[in-house]
């Protein structure tokens, strides 16, 4: 075993594991972040997709020694502003062995949203929502590259992340609404 | 129908308006004239319309699945499954190099009820017993429970079954072993093709289709003092894996408790089997007095879950020469895999939706659904009716292009109106709209135009593969385009009196605390159950959507609703929350004369306390089926659809690109736009995929392509755009009109890609998928015959 170090959604963190442990299992089981996600562990869907300095990977098929030292984006990481102690914290999720009736789905949950994950929401592109925590680091990705309202670049920036629910229609909506939005802010 | 210049003032064309606007996305492509106007609802914001309840939770990753959840002191299950199709379990050697007291293992004798996995017939075990006979390939024989997953990896290459093979039978045209069979009469058959100018016969044949929902399965049980059990997990039906559970257990139901976790899809693959892996995690449970997670890989939950039933569909037509169908002989094949499952139900719709939407006086239906020793085929979004879909409308075309009639026309000449009878001697009172959605899909399209168009180009390429090396090409084009027609009708909820004897429950809460809560078994699963039931009840009760909560779905805290299948969520089920608001409405209104419910219902739960309404399933007025003759009213209503797909064939290779499908649906009553529309184009893909790539190979009854690197299903890049038009017929009997609508954009999408591939490139594929080399071989086919002709 040997420490790790790395700058996750804006913390240092350090773990201790062997180096060859899989990056979405230290996220998820060591650091119990759960909000990436895994599809297949064999990189083909693209659910566990985080980025990796500016790159989108799957962490599925990354080991932590490969991040010692790197910066690590997560959808945990998303929201605007990500001050970890603000805003994801305030959404209210059922605790799962709740009897209570209200611990249900709230009908108006405060939360703070990125303009990708608000553009998501309005259009309808998370359906399940299994793919979508990679699906919206695939496609901040391509945002923080510059990319723009354009289909065709959209639909080859998430070829890597598989979604079984929307046809893909609306994600690409999604993106090119947020594209677009960046792009006349930019102007302004 | 309106005759809509070709390529009119918006330019060449594109269906529908992508959000890239003016991106073309297959420049290789001759341009179609097309244009579409855009469908009711415009794609884009929920502008009027709540946003997803849940979706907040999911876009922050906060959202809990079930293998997000932590149970201190949990330990990791997994499954010995037969590596044989038949054969004998002789026993379980566990490999002493092992160390056995570092986990538990469980087999059959550990089983404390019932070995049965509840669903309709007692056919499936939950483990194979010592000395009982393997069924199929993947099926569990016994488990493991360890406390780490390196331990449990290991314990698990150590235990192995001793298996003595048997012969499988894994063809199901040869199978003997009956799962369920019906026959459908209407008429007379041989009156019927004595009308007949032409009689034409097709056999189509589909394979395995994979629900490949993201999120693999996953539970954990946790023990309860007393013998109890609690489960989380991904699934679709809470009370079908709280009946299952109880039986297995051998505890009375009320000490079983079923919690639904965020569940990343389910297209059907959630229905049944999450009561199996329930069960093994609970017996696991049991024996290792602490909770146990069981969490599939993809590998295992492909190798091991239900699939989409492989069918064989003959059909047998006799038409007059100008278009009218006079006599249908049908022949329905389905293999079930292993145990029954869901199979009746399945073969039923099937068998009800395989004449199409297509007014007939003399039908014979065959329906029969056999055993092989393959994996046990279920639910999959559809269930029958697309591959019913897919043989019927192939047929169809193929039957319009022997007349030499267009496709659209043999439609419109033959489907369905008011006042029609089905072959169950179901009248059709009301909620037609097969001829809408036709006429809608035609004109967005410019159909006919573009066949016409896509005819000119084919015959130019006479003569194919005159270029040495390539089978297709003629000239420097490397693309052949077409377009192809499909029309659908999908009948909503149970079939047949399924409803009627689920006798289903959804309530209301007006607590003391003011808070109104609805109270339903109906997941979520991505569909939007979370944001449509409160709108509805919203709706109904004149208060904010967000003034209206949801009780987890949770068995001890919500009634049985029935499952949540058969598109009969929005329908079925918030038909019952639109009745329980009504009924609330009154007792609160009542007690405060002429004030409105939205005034009073803080002050009124303040004073009077909760109001609870359960709201029980009653028929719909007038619609009654027979079981014993399988006649009447199959379906309280129908929803109908077409689409429309324009593909790229590529001429040197064969391989398809579908560019673009029209999806036109009706759906009773449109409550949520931008769900409504999601649902079509997520089914709509689905379809696709099933037209052109997703495709099980088996070898000696075991799935060969086993993993999502060998598995494909489309993506962002393999989608075609989607253009949704929802279109409104509303159903009587239904209190705020809706229809099913989950399944109907799955049974069109196919048939409409495998006539678009015939439309570019004159060769009909009546297998699915319609890979580029059954296209090929097709073309090949086809030359022979041209040459033996000519010769």
């Amino acid at each position: 075993m040997s420490a790790f170090r790395f700058l996750l959604d804006g913390d240092p963190v350090e773990v201790d594991v062997p180096g060859m442990r899989r990056l979405l299992d230290v996220l998820r089981e060591d650091l119990g972040r759960t909000g990436t996600k895994e599809g297949c562990g064999e990189g083909e869907c693209g659910a566990c997709t985080v980025i990796l300095d500016s790159q989108p990977v799957v962490s599925c098929l990354v080991p932590v020694c490969q991040v010692d030292g790197h910066t690590v984006r997560t959808v945990e990481g998303l929201v605007a502003g990500s001050d970890p102690a603000a805003p994801g914290a305030e959404v209210g999720v059922a605790p799962p062995t709740d009897l209570d009736t209200s611990a249900g789905t709230p009908a108006s949950a405060p939360v703070s949203l990125s303009p990708l994950q608000q553009a998501f929401l309005e259009t309808g592109a998370a359906q399940c929502g299994i793919c979508t925590p990679g699906m919206l680091m695939a496609a901040q990705a391509y945002l923080d590259d510059g990319g723009g309202p354009d289909e065709t670049a959209i639909r080859a920036a998430i070829a890597g992340n598989l979604c079984r629910c929307t046809g893909y229609t609306k994600i690409v909506d999604a993106i090119a609404y947020a594209a677009a939005a960046r792009q006349i802010e930019d102007r302004s | 129908m309106s005759s809509e210049p070709a390529g009119g003032a918006e330019g060449p064309a594109t269906f529908g308006s992508g959000a890239g606007a003016g991106t073309t996305r297959t420049p290789t492509a001759a341009p179609i004239p097309l244009t579409v106007r855009p469908g009711i609802p415009t794609r884009g914001r929920a502008t009027g319309h709540p946003l997803r309840r849940e979706g907040p939770a999911k876009l922050t990753g906060e959202a809990l699945y079930a293998d997000d959840l932590v149970f201190e002191g949990a330990w990791s299950g997994a499954t010995v499954r037969s590596t044989e199709a038949h054969a004998r379990f002789e026993a379980l050697d566990l490999d002493q190099a092992f160390d056995w007291s570092r986990v538990v293992v469980a087999t059959a004798a550990d089983i404390p009820g019932d070995n049965i996995v509840s669903l309709i017939h007692d056919d499936q075990p939950i483990l194979v017993p010592l000395d009982g006979e393997v069924q199929h390939h993947a099926e569990p024989l016994a488990l493991i429970a360890a406390p780490d997953k390196p331990t449990l990896a290991a314990a698990l290459e150590h235990a192995r079954p001793r298996l003595a093979q048997l012969a499988p039978v894994l063809d199901p045209e040869v199978a003997t072993r009956t799962l369920a069979e019906y026959e459908l009469v209407k008429g007379d058959i041989a009156t019927g093709f004595s009308m007949a100018d032409l009689v034409l016969e097709g056999t189509y044949r589909t394979g395995h289709q994979e629900q490949l929902y993201i999120e693999p399965m996953a539970m954990i049980a946790v023990p309860e003092a007393g013998g109890g059990m609690t489960v989380h997990g991904s699934l679709q039906c809470p009370y079908y894996v709280h009946d299952a559970l109880a039986r297995g257990l051998g505890v009375p139901k009320h000490q079983v408790r079923v919690v639904q976790a965020e569940t990343g899809g389910g297209f059907g693959g959630k229905e049944e089997y999450p009561s199996m892996l329930a069960l093994h995690a609970s017996i696991l449970a049991r024996k290792a007095a602490r909770p146990i997670r069981m969490v599939y890989d993809r590998h295992e939950d492909i190798a091991a879950t239900t699939k989409r039933h492989p069918s064989i569909v003959r059909h047998r037509t006799g038409v007059t020469r100008d278009g009218r169908i006079v006599a249908q002989d049908i022949d329905v094949l389905l293999d079930g895999g292993a145990y029954s499952t869901l199979t009746p139900v399945v073969l039923s719709r099937a068998t009800l939706h395989a004449g199409g939407p297509y007014a007939c006086d003399h039908v014979r239906i065959r329906g029969r659904a056999v055993a092989t020793n393959t994996p046990p085929n279920g639910a999959f979004r559809g269930f029958g009716a697309p591959q019913a879909h897919f043989a019927i409308e192939t047929h169809l075309s193929r039957i319009a292009e022997a007349l030499g009639i267009s496709p659209a026309e043999l439609r419109r000449r033959n489907a369905y109106r008011i006042g029609d009878t089905t072959p169950t001697g179901q009248v059709l009172r009301e909620s037609v709209a097969a001829q809408a959605v036709l006429d809608e899909a035609v004109e967005r399209t410019s159909f006919d135009t573009v066949r016409e168009w896509a005819a000119r180009e084919r015959s130019g390429r006479a003569g194919s593969g005159a270029l040495p090396g390539s089978p297709l090409r003629t000239g420097a084009a490397r693309h052949a385009t077409g377009i192809g027609l499909a029309l659908g009708w999908h009948g909503a909820g149970f079939t047949g009196s399924g409803e009627e004897r689920l006798a289903s429950v959804a309530s209301l809460e007006l607590g003391a605390d003011g808070r109104i809560v609805v109270l339903s078994a109906s997941t979520e699963m991505g569909q939007g159950t979370k944001t449509i039931f409160p709108q509805l009840v919203a709706a109904e009760l004149g208060v904010p959507d967000d003034a209206v909560d949801l009780a987890p779905v949770d068995t001890a805290l919500v009634p049985d609703s029935g499952p949540t299948v058969a598109s009969r969520t929005t329908m079925v089920v918030g038909g019952l929350l639109v009745l329980a608001a009504r009924r609330l409405r009154e007792a609160v209104e009542g007690r405060h004369g002429g004030l409105s419910f939205a005034e009073v219902y803080r002050e009124d739960a303040a004073a009077n306390g909760a109001t609870r309404i359960d709201q029980r399933f009653e028929p719909y007025p007038g619609i009654h089926f027979d079981d014993a003759t399988y006649t009447g009213d199959a379906y309280p209503a129908y929803g109908w659809a077409s689409a429309v797909a324009v593909v790229d064939v590529d001429l040197d290779t064969a391989e398809v690109t579908v560019r673009d499908v029209v999806a036109v649906d009706d759906v009773g009553k449109v409550v949520h736009p931008v769900l409504a529309e999601g649902q079509v184009e997520g089914g709509t893909l689905q379809a696709v995929g099933y037209a052109t790539i997703e495709e099980i190979k088996l070898d000696g009854g075991r799935y060969l392509n086993d993993r999502l690197a060998t598995y494909l299903i489309p993506t962002a890049i393999d989608a075609p755009r989607i253009t949704t038009v929802l279109v409104e017929d509303p159903f009587s009997g239904s209190p705020h009109g809706a229809k099913g609508l989950g399944e109907l954009p799955m049974d069109v999408g196919a048939p409409a890609v495998v006539a678009a591939i015939a439309d570019a490139v004159g060769v009909w594929v009546t297998e699915l998928p319609a890979t580029p080399e059954r296209i090929l071989a097709g073309l090949a086919a086809r030359d022979a015959s041209d040459e033996r002709t000519a010769g």
